[in-house]
């Protein structure tokens, strides 16, 4: 049963106490949803890390906060459905099942990354797997979602596309244009609004007048539900049931996740213009995602400690794995400079 | 001296059949439609009101509602909406109707179909065709008469054509719909209604394969668009006095056959292109430069380009007539050329 939710302002959502969850979770999904955000986490801090240390060419956007969101919706998807995603987009590949190797191997521009290096962090892509790329262009993965979700009802299919945004691209023309779309052509199309506060390094409350991104959806007739962006069985709830309805053919809906952005707008922690307070980072920490989660698995005997270490562990190991080989693997060849600017 | 037809199967046994531009794109589309189960078109009223020049019209009767759709007026959603599909293997007709109208769907165009093979590693094609109508000359004045192929073929990833008649509007338009990339199809609003020869078959014509329209020795006039039938027209003008002008019509200007073109300026040591564009910044210097880094030394005079003036194209008729350039500009221009040697 889709309903709009009550209004809540994100503030509030941020002082909501982990205790205060409701929505039940089976011990496999609480598990999954633990493993791809550990996956995120260490992905991001990893890649932050070798940027920091130049190893990195360009730009890096990093997920590290809003690990909740990327889980919470993958889990409650089937690897055929679709996604697109925006220049923050590693959590949303990493969690659809983009392997590290060609993650890092194109990070680091080599020949074996998931672009071939002609990518970089903003178009890492895995059509095998349903991840139809990052995007450079904020707003721009949206409509693509729209056509993805229109080519499964074409085909006959009940695969659904799904969207990721921030709360900054919603005042771009692109979202405005992709929601109606899919709204009059009864597509199935999730839009996500990951909601953490800032446009690049402009606030929320400086880019649009009203608390609730959700709020837009009712323009185009489209239902929308809020959730905790932190907590990612709440996530995972809602996207099942948007999902859910999507698939029976009941058309597009968006849900907005309340989320925080740890790390700046690029790179780690800049220097210059303080656009936000060390304790408005920190008070979204103490509601960390992961921690949560553990906490909840913990609780009720979902997982044991050790287990989760357990999960930790291996993923270490897998990252530090897949770094050794994006430094191993070969650079582009410059002769091969023109490969794939056409089919054919 | 020699016109040179493609011969359509039609013409060879006696049925020769002639058929407006519009209804040559009209059959050429539904034809593609037939052959492969992925095309489907999308548009402003491009279902029900068959669109307003009419390039859709009775396909919504043939191939119903699930493969025609009419759209809001949302191009940057149609674009992406086209864009999103062509990934998920569908080979979607979008139609900006105006290509003025380019403006706000650029992004999805330039920066996501363009680019998306090439910066997936390969993993995508987007088989893409855009349909759009260019061109002056009805008195649609700034916002509804531009050619902008410029901007377009300056793009790598993208491919245009421009169809100068019927047969290659149907031609063309069925290579853009089969061509594995993101192809823009530039209708020439003022040659909708204009006639030529048009086999009733599927036929497509190679992108990228320029066409001699006709052969001359004395000069050669690269025309793109309408401005072939300009070229055609003075070619024969300056015929009556002696004057033999070989008419080059790249059809695809994106990828641009240059070798037929310098081929043709080593023989006739002189060049002209002609577009409707604003000169500045447009094809004809690409083309210039092209010919004369090839062909230098077998030129006479220097690589001449006829464009429209730096101005937005005028509304009134008179105003617009003058900036539009036509047959008598080509002639002068010719003649400028054999007067320099």
């Amino acid at each position: 049963m889709v309903h709009k939710a009550p209004r809540k302002s994100a503030a509030k959502i941020t002082r909501q106490a982990a205790s205060t969850v409701t929505h039940p979770a089976s011990a496999q999904v609480i598990r999954d949803l633990h493993e791809r955000m550990v996956r995120i986490r260490l992905f991001e801090t990893e890649a932050g890390k070798l940027m920091e240390a130049g190893k990195l060419p360009g730009f890096l956007h990093l997920y590290v906060g809003q690990e909740a969101v990327a889980a919470g919706v993958m889990t409650a998807l089937r690897d055929d459905d679709q996604i697109t995603s925006t220049h923050r987009g590693h959590g949303h590949a990493v969690a659809k099942g983009v392997s590290f190797r060609h993650m890092y191997a194109e990070l680091y521009g080599r020949v074996t990354g998931a672009c071939l290096g002609r990518g970089g962090s903003m178009h890492i892509n895995d059509v095998t797997l349903g991840m139809l790329g990052a995007n450079g262009i904020v707003g721009a993965g949206i409509p693509i979602a729209v056509g993805a979700a229109f080519a499964a009802r074409y085909k006959g299919e009940d695969s659904v596309a799904v969207t990721f945004f921030g709360d900054g691209a919603t005042n771009i023309g692109a979202f405005h244009e992709a929601a109606n779309m899919a709204a009059i052509l009864r597509l199935p199309v999730i839009f996500i609004c990951e909601n953490n506060g800032y446009a690049e390094f402009t606030p929320q409350s400086k880019h649009m007048l009203i608390t609730d991104v959700a709020d837009r959806a009712a323009s185009y007739g489209m239902p929308s539900v809020i959730v905790d962006g932190m907590d990612a069985v709440a996530v995972h709830h809602a996207a099942a049931e948007a999902v859910e309805r999507a698939r029976a053919g009941e058309g597009p809906m968006m849900i907005e996740a309340k989320t925080y952005r740890y790390y700046d707008h690029q790179g780690v922690k800049g220097l210059r213009h303080p656009y936000r307070s060390d304790a408005e980072v920190e008070e979204w920490k103490a509601r960390d995602a992961i921690d949560l989660l553990e906490a909840r698995a913990l609780a009720d005997g979902t997982a044991t400690r050790a287990e989760l270490d357990d999960t930790w562990q291996r993923t270490r190991d897998a990252i530090a794995e897949a770094i050794a080989y994006a430094e191993a693997s070969p650079l582009p060849d410059t002769a091969d400079l023109l490969l794939n600017v056409y089919s054919g | 001296m020699t016109t040179i037809s493609e011969a359509p199967a039609a013409a060879q046994d006696g049925t020769a059949r002639k058929l407006t531009y519009v209804k040559a794109f009209n059959e050429g589309l539904a034809q593609a439609m037939r052959e492969d189960e992925n095309v489907f078109v999308a548009g402003e009223d491009v279902a029900g009101y068959g669109g307003v020049f009419r390039m859709f019209d009775n396909l919504l009767d043939e191939f119903g509602p699930r493969r025609m759709i009419d759209t809001p007026i949302s191009e940057a959603a149609l674009v992406g909406l086209g864009v999103g599909a062509a990934a998920r293997g569908l080979r979607p007709v979008v139609d900006l109707m105006f290509m003025d109208f380019i403006g706000v769907c650029l992004d999805q165009i330039v920066n996501q179909a363009a680019k998306m093979k090439y910066m997936f590693g390969g993993a995508v094609s987007v088989p893409l065709t855009i349909t759009t109508a260019s061109g002056a000359g009805l008195g649609a004045a700034a916002q509804h008469s531009q050619s902008l192929e410029a901007w377009l073929a300056h793009v790598p990833g993208l491919k245009v054509v421009m169809p100068c008649d019927a047969y290659t509007a149907k031609g063309l338009t069925v290579s853009a719909i089969r061509d594995d990339n993101p192809v823009v199809v530039m209708l020439n609003k003022v040659l909708l209604g204009s006639k030529s020869e048009v086999p009733e078959q599927i036929y497509g014509i190679p992108l990228g394969q320029a066409h001699t329209a006709r052969q001359g020795s004395d000069v050669t006039v690269i025309a793109l668009g309408r401005m072939v039938g300009e070229a055609l027209a003075a070619a024969d003008e300056l015929a009556a006095e002696g004057i033999e002008v070989e008419v080059i019509d790249p059809r695809t200007v994106q990828p641009l056959d240059t070798e037929t073109m310098i081929a043709s300026v080593r023989r006739t040591n002189r060049a002209l292109v002609v577009h409707e564009a604003v000169t500045f910044g447009g094809l004809g210097g690409e083309i210039a430069a092209q010919i004369q880094d090839a062909a230098f030394d077998y030129l006479d005079a220097p690589v001449l380009r006829i464009g429209a003036p730096f101005s937005p194209v005028p509304f009134s008729p008179v105003l617009e007539k003058a900036y539009v350039p036509d047959q008598a500009r080509i002639v002068q221009g010719c003649r400028r050329l054999l007067e320099r040697s």
